[in-house]
């Protein structure tokens, strides 16, 4: 979708809705978000210290004990009042500061994941398990990839009967939109179950 | 190849930093940038004519998103910008009536 000024701004009474999405190296987290997004997705570069913490001083970036981790994120106005806010970081463990920073004020997470290399997404699944957050894994299918059956992914995943796990194409919007469906389905259904959470 | 279980029982949502990436921030018309820092009238200037993000100030300003999350803490605080955080279940609770508008909204997608 073309970008022009025009649509740089969102609704002025929408309320944002912000849904990280995790996952490994080139699982295809910028793909999606590019996908899903009415705008360009935005990629900005944050420094983190040698401690994993978000750098939040201007002096402190004249300093040289930071390294840089990629954000992406992309928008998307769903109603006049509702914008959805995707971002992407990655999920390995030494970029989980920015992630934790990431995961606060969200609704949820979405994992992709790639079962030639299922491992690789355990530590963003562990990063949603200790912050509470509702999350869904995505099985993105690249060629070659060998399929399994879900309860098979389930397994190795380790993943809890009430978290959704669905497979995605991250290329086409008809498909990607199948794992927000499921993270928020998820989220309507559970909070159903116990309303007095 | 399986994930070790980890201690899932940390609902740790404890405090909520006031200013995320996916607030939106709405300038005060009435407010002039007069006399605010070099990054700060950027900042006014970028919001003055329409709603976005934390984020996409951040990008368009091309600063780390922590310094601009400092520079916008002080616009709110000044009363020139007022900020709208984004949706988290109040208490706990989720309001299934706007989770259900954001359900269609992504089936009719
Ligand atoms: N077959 C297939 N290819 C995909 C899919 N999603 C992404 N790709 C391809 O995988 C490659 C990596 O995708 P990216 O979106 O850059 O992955 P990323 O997770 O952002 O990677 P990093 O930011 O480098 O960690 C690209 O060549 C994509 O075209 C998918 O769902 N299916
Ligand atoms: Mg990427």
């Amino acid at each position: 979708m073309p970008y022009t000024n025009s649509d740089r701004y969102v609704p002025a009474a929408a309320r944002p809705v912000k849904i990280v999405v995790l996952g490994p190296f080139a699982v295809g987290k910028t793909t999606f978000i590019g996908t899903v997004s009415e705008i360009r997705p935005m990629h900005t570069e944050e420094r983190l210290t040698q401690a994993g913490q978000l750098v939040d001083d201007l002096d402190d970036l004249r300093g040289k004990s930071t390294t840089t981790v990629a954000m992406d994120f992309g928008r998307l106005t769903l109603t006049p009042d509702i914008v959805l806010y995707l971002f992407g970081a990655p999920g390995q463990t030494r970029f989980s500061g920015m992630a934790r920073c990431l995961m606060e004020g969200a609704l949820g997470g979405l994992v992709l994941a790639d079962t030639r290399r299922l491992d690789q997404s355990f530590p963003a699944i562990d990063l949603l398990e200790q912050a509470g957050l509702p999350y869904t894994v995505a099985i993105n299918h690249f060629a070659g990839a060998p399929l399994h059956r879900e309860a098979e992914l389930r397994e190795a995943l380790a993943l809890p009967g009430d978290r959704a796990l669905v497979s995605l194409d991250a290329r086409e919007l008809g498909s990607a939109k199948q794992g927000l469906i499921a993270l928020v389905t998820a989220i309507i259904t559970q909070s159903r179950l116990e309303p007095a959470r | 190849m399986v994930r070790s279980h980890t201690v899932t029982g940390g609902a740790a949502a404890a405090s909520r930093s006031a200013l995320d990436e996916a607030t939106l921030l709405v300038a005060d018309p009435h407010r002039s940038p007069a006399g605010l820092g070099a990054h700060a009238q950027r900042a006014m200037t970028l919001c003055r004519p329409g709603v976005l993000s934390v984020a996409e100030v951040a990008y368009h300003l091309r600063l780390p998103g922590a310094v601009v999350k400092m520079i916008v803490a002080g616009l709110v605080h000044s009363g020139h910008l007022s900020a709208r955080a984004p949706y988290t279940p109040a208490a706990g609770r989720h309001d299934l009536d706007f989770l259900q508008q954001v359900l269609d909204a992504l089936h009719k997608l």
